[in-house]
């Protein structure tokens, strides 16, 4: 089947799923790559297909009646042998080959056997979503201490609420629908902390009124957590975390405008979990070393450069969702929509959307895109952030690197970014590679600067026995 | 009045060059367009080998290099960059390789290398493949760490008087004679200099140019892996005897045979690949699947292993893969100390020590230049001056 592929996406989330449909409905031969189990991304993850019965999560997300569609549509394709569907298949390299690319796999379906692999294309998308950026505080590596992604993910994947007195803290819209999925799980939230000012969207209104489902959305979740009698605390964080073997408190403090702590404001609340959450930063594991340009997003991310069609700068080479900015799931449907249009057209098929259709969906993802900026601008990261760490704070945690080493990896040791802080010090050296810390040390070394992460030729761990075993097919 | 040297590079020849220099009561400024250890050095894996050089030049230098490591332990402390005598294992794999390895062990014990042979290789690694015909120890072999060898060096010259100045060279500016009296970077400074070092590494071709002395340093591309952190599993740095071979080749093409050892973090690094392909920074796969392989036919343990991250540089090598350190007769003032090819992080104290004993005129810290000759900048001039 590979053979003869014209499309390979990777990232099975909402971006990499429409965008598969849509080269489909064109009627190209598409491989779609996920290491997940299931089709969904983060904002459609559910439990693996067995457990869905017993695991009911339906009331959980949003947008279910696209999600529906566009896995019948897959299914659809897959029987008719038009898209090989790779799950539990991770992408640990893509390099450009020929005219086209070769996108190297591990096959992960009878974990922990690991088998490698090779798919090859003339055309790639990669569409690998974003992750949740963490900052460190005091205590925020005791267990118990989640980030709201995990504690979504958790919820959407499990069915499993992480505790059952929960504090959530951070910035971002991000939030709000988690904790309306905890509270609608029995969780007692105990306190959602908001860094930025709730007055900070006025700033931007325009893109706000331009986006009338998001207010739609807002008020729904405003109405679960009233229902829950639960309340966000704007300009509060959660400066630290207490406990000995979990965490079973948190500090909650109001913070100034520069997001330093007001003294005497903190409190302490009595919690048996955490979930903190400061926006997402793009998974560029697989762009980065292809070599495709950067730009730098309002959220202090660098993400990958696209033209209006969803192209980047290497020829053949098309991004879509968060890895181009981070901006919900409709964007990222939107985005796959644009990117599988250029891919028909740039491979000389008939387009799939009317120019009526296109057009829309242009506009939309415009829209969006405009509200995204405007949410980025209004949750900032507190630029006062590094001073809640004390010096004995794990900030790689990996490799145990307190935030004293980070900082004195800069002063002592001249290191402008935290690629040079990495070889000074080992933060970002471990299991996780800096996936984990690479924005939190990025933000103690040159917070003024966009973050763009270091290259890694590996996006995955794999065994060597695997990569072994395909050099002696050779 | 003291002598004004400029150490163009920052890599940890150049911090050796600036250590050695300042330690001799020279006036240094070093300058680099990005940070201690970020170009090549940051890309090695910090092997001070004597195992792998036959007798000659380089293996003079190295010899040098290896006891100048330990004054720096001695100095700066081992711990400070991680200075790990482990010895190295070089194991055959066929018989006939065996005694190969065993006559090239031997011209090297004449010239002064210390090599043990080891019938059962699994008594001084336990988790070697079964069946391996035997191998050699070389108990001088070490580590350090380069990106924290290099800034230990430069911090230590900083304190002795140095100077760190960001910057890219442009040029040199010259005065009487054709002498160099100074150095332009980018911005538009000018650093005085009596004289110039070339410690631009893969860059030195480039700088030598720049300077109006162009060597020819070109680049070989490596890739090496790193697994996941492991119990100590490797205890030397093991490789197989076809690595010798390897390193000494002109091959065009892609030629691998990996060494394996662990490091203090646990980790295991399986190095590395050679290629001539120019700067090209594009990822190999076929690369990485072929050291896979080779590391697990050594170590059958590590089949289960994770790899965990990649990484590549461009070794800087001479045409005749031997470093360029001296004088360049057709710029006074320039002393070229690059083309270190896979072994620049090994020889750097001792390029260091040599540089400074030319910029003296008088043997330093055991580097007599009388006994360095054949990296001489020279053999590559023909005697109208021009490169061949
Ligand atoms: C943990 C987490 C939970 C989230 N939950 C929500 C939520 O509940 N509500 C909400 O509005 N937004 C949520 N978001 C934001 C969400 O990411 C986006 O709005 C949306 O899912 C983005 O769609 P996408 O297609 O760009 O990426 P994603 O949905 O992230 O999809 C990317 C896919 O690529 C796959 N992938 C990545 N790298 C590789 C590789 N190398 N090889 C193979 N496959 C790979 C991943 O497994 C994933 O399935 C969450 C984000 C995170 C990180
Ligand atoms: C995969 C691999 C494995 C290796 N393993 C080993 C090993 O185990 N043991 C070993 O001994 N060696 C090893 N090496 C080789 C070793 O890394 C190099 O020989 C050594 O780092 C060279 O050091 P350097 O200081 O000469 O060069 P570099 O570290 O490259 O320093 C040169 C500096 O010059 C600067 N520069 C260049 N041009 C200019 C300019 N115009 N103006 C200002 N600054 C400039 C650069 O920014 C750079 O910092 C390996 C190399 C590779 C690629």
């Amino acid at each position: 089947m590979s053979e003869s592929t014209d499309l390979i996406v990777v990232g099975a989330g909402p971006a990499g799923m429409a965008a598969a449909v849509t080269a489909l409905a064109g009627g190209l031969r598409v491989v779609l790559v996920d290491s997940g189990t299931a089709v969904g991304g983060q904002y459609w993850r559910h439990p693996p297909e067995h457990a869905r019965a017993a695991i009911p999560t339906d009331d959980l997300h949003h947008g279910l009646r696209e999600y529906r569609a566009l896995s019948q549509a897959l299914s659809a394709h897959s029987r008719r042998g038009r898209l090989d569907l790779r799950l539990a298949h991770h992408v640990w390299s893509a390099v450009r080959e020929d005219d086209g690319f070769a996108v190297h796999v591990v096959d992960r379906r009878d974990a922990p056997r690991e088998t490698a692999g090779v798919l090859r294309a003339p055309r790639l998308l990669v569409a690998t979503g974003a992750y949740d950026r963490q900052l460190p505080f005091p205590g925020w590596d005791l267990p118990g201490v989640l980030t709201i992604g995990g504690l979504q993910a958790l919820l959407k994947g499990g069915g499993v609420a992480a505790g059952s007195r929960v504090a959530l803290g951070g910035t971002g819209p991000f939030l709000l629908p988690v904790a309306a999925g905890l509270a609608a799980r029995g969780v007692d939230v105990v306190a959602v902390c908001e860094a930025a000012h709730p007055l900070a969207w006025l700033r931007h209104p325009g893109p706000l009124l331009r986006n009338p489902a998001k207010w739609t959305e807002g008020a729904r979740y405003g109405a679960t957590l009233a229902r829950h009698g639960i309340r966000v605390h704007p300009r509060t964080a959660i400066t630290r975390a207490e406990g000995g073997d979990r965490v079973t408190a948190v500090r909650i403090a109001s913070l100034r405008p520069d997001g330093s702590p007001r003294l005497g404001t903190e409190r302490q609340v009595q919690v048996d979990a955490v979930g903190v959450g400061w926006g997402f930063a793009p998974q560029l594991d697989l762009l980065v070393p292809l070599g495709c340009a950067l730009t730098d997003a309002p959220d202090g991310n660098a993400v990958v450069a696209v033209d209006g069609g969803q192209r980047t700068t290497v020829p053949g080479l098309y991004a879509a969702g968060e890895t181009c900015g981070v901006g919900g799931a409709a964007l990222a449907v939107g985005e796959g929509r644009l990117a599988a249009e250029s891919v028909l057209a740039d491979s000389g098929a008939a387009p799939v959307l009317g120019r009526r259709g296109l057009s829309a969906v242009r506009s939309a993802v415009a829209r969006q895109r405009g509200f995204a900026r405007a949410m980025a601008l209004a949750h900032p990261i507190p630029p006062a952030w590094p001073a809640w760490l004390s010096d004995d704070t794990v900030v790689c945690r990996c490799e145990e690197v307190t935030a004293g080493a980070v900082r004195s990896a800069c002063t002592g040791g001249g290191a402008h970014d935290h690629r040079q802080v990495k070889q000074l010090t080992r933060a970002g050296m471990g299991w996780c590679q800096g996936r984990m810390c690479g924005p939190a040390v990025h933000c103690l070394t040159a917070q003024e600067q966009a973050y763009t992460p270091a290259e890694r030729l590996v996006a995955t761990p794999i065994s060597l026995g695997a990569l072994a075993d395909i050099d002696e097919e050779h | 009045m003291t002598l004004k040297v400029v150490v163009v590079g920052a890599g940890v020849v150049g911090a050796a060059c600036a250590f050695h220099a300042t330690s001799a009561g020279l006036d240094v400024t070093v300058v680099d367009r990005g940070a201690v250890g970020s170009g090549t050095t940051s890309r090695g894996e910090g092997n001070i080998l004597l195992s792998d050089k036959e007798p000659g030049p380089e293996l003079d230098l190295a010899r040098l290099s290896r006891a100048l490591w330990d004054e720096v332990g001695e100095e700066l402390g081992p711990d400070s960059f991680e200075l790990d005598r482990k010895g190295g294992l070089v194991v055959a794999s066929t018989t006939e390789g065996l005694a190969a390895l065993g006559g090239f062990a031997a011209r090297q014990e004449a010239a002064g290398v210390r090599v043990e042979p080891v019938g059962e290789v699994r008594d001084v690694e336990p988790h070697l493949a079964p069946g391996l015909p035997g191998g050699i120890r070389y108990p001088q072999d070490a580590q350090v760490q380069p990106v924290l060898a290099a800034a230990v060096l430069l911090r230590a010259a900083v304190e002795r008087g140095a100077r760190f100045h960001p910057g890219e060279v442009t040029g040199a500016v010259t005065g009487r004679e054709g002498r160099v009296a100074g150095v332009r970077t980018a911005v538009g400074d000018v650093l005085p200099a009596d004289a110039i070092v070339n410690a631009a590494g893969t860059w030195g071709g480039e700088v030598g140019r720049r300077l109006g002395a162009p060597v020819e340093v070109l680049p070989r591309r490596g890739f090496v892996l790193v697994t996941e952190p492991l119990p100590p599993m490797v205890r030397h740095k093991v490789y197989s005897a076809d690595y010798v071979a390897n390193v000494a080749s002109s091959d065009a093409g892609l030629e691998t045979s990996c060494v394996v050892e662990g490091t203090r973090g646990g980790t295991i690094l399986i190095g590395a690949s050679r290629e001539r392909v120019g700067f090209d920074t594009t990822m190999n796969p076929a690369v990485i699947t072929r050291l896979a392989a080779q590391a697990c036919r050594l170590f059958p343990f590590l089949r289960e292993t994770h790899l965990i991250r990649s990484y590549r540089g461009f070794r800087p090598y001479c045409p005749d893969h031997l470093p360029v350190v001296g004088p360049d007769p057709r710029a006074p003032g320039v002393i070229h100390a690059c083309g270190h090819e896979g072994a620049g992080i090994g020889l750097a104290p001792a390029t260091g020590a040599l540089v400074t004993a030319h910029l003296l005129g008088r043997p330093w810290r055991g580097a007599d230049p009388a006994a360095h000759t054949g990296l001489l900048p020279n053999r590559f001039l023909t005697s109208g001056g021009a490169p061949e």
